[in-house]
């Protein structure tokens, strides 16, 4: 898709989301003011991180290099690689979507696709919600899920690129 | 070692990057706020059938559809573990609550391509279950 198809159709999908709630405003209105307060308490939360997004894309634009990317995140970046996108994964906070648009542009700029799956898996694991994960199901529990997620995130990061490869 | 933008360029075209993203993460946003709002927290325990396999299926399947913090996901999941839910469908339901994400995934399709984005999320939907069956098994012999 090309960066003004993208935009284009990004704007198509706010207008499809907001027929959608005109079409449930209208079945059930009472849904709708709940949801924009929700919307709200979303947006208080976040803020902070679309600053943080912003600022490491501006970082990302001045010093970074596509042939930086393809050394550290690119095909040949090895273990290495996968460690940086674990570790990315583990810390980054906030919603998933949050971070496309960082995850685009390292996409442009030739990260592996197996990197960004196990980034994006990783997201599972959350230090600073472990002890809330520790308190629900233990503590035996939160340290097998944990590794069991960061294995298992480097297997779908492999076979989700070579899908992707046979695909094309 | 530095890249080709200036540090106004650079800056510009995170700007840009942001408001070129902007309908579509506001748009998920507002699909997260419309289906947290319209299903509500107890109706999550009514779909499992108190059958490990079908449960652990209907967790990710239930977990890929909603969306919102981690820390519902935990909650919720602790409520249907003392409903009788098996730790496998629960552990199913947390690992898709984060990382199958179907009302994200038009935002994911546009921004990281479609076909990127439906491999990713099917993907993740199949290692929930393969995570959940796999911590309950090594929890079993520890």
């Amino acid at each position: 898709m090309r960066k003004s198809e993208t935009s284009r159709a990004g704007w198509w999908f706010l207008l499809v989301v907001i027929l959608v709630y005109l079409l449930v405003g209208l079945i059930k209105p009472a849904v709708i003011f709940p949801s924009l307060i929700f919307l709200g308490g979303i947006f208080l939360k976040i803020w902070w991180v679309f600053l943080f997004v912003f600022v490491l894309l501006s970082f990302l634009n001045y010093y970074v290099q596509p042939k930086h990317v393809y050394k550290y995140l690119g095909k040949s970046s090895g273990a290495k690689g996968w460690m940086m996108a674990i570790v990315g994964g583990i810390i980054s906070t906030g919603p998933i979507y949050v971070w496309y648009p960082l995850l685009n542009e390292l996409q442009k700029h030739g990260t592996r696709n197996g990197l960004i799956v196990a980034f994006l898996y990783t997201r599972a694991i959350k230090p600073a919600l472990l002890p809330l994960l520790i308190f629900y199901f233990g503590l035996t529990y939160t340290v097998v899920l944990t590794i069991v997620m960061i294995v298992l995130s480097v297997i779908q990061g492999i076979i989700v690129e070579k899908l992707i490869e046979v695909e094309k | 070692m530095l890249a080709d933008n200036t540090p106004k360029q650079a800056v510009f075209k995170a700007a840009k990057a942001i408001w070129r993203s902007f309908p579509i993460l506001f748009g998920a946003m507002l699909l997260v706020a419309l289906a947290n709002t319209l299903i509500p927290k107890a109706a999550y325990g009514y779909v499992f059938f108190k059958n490990a396999i079908l449960d652990s299926f209907i967790g990710s399947a239930v977990g890929s559809v909603l969306a919102g913090n981690p820390i519902t996901s935990y909650i919720i999941g602790g409520e249907l573990l003392a409903q009788g839910i098996s730790m496998t469908a629960v552990t199913a339901f947390l690992v898709a609550w984060v990382t199958v994400g179907m009302v994200q995934l038009p935002a994911e399709s546009i921004l990281l391509g479609k076909r990127f984005a439906i491999t990713r999320n099917i993907a993740a939907f199949v290692f929930s279950i393969l995570a959940a069956i796999i911590t309950t098994a090594i929890l079993g012999v520890l």
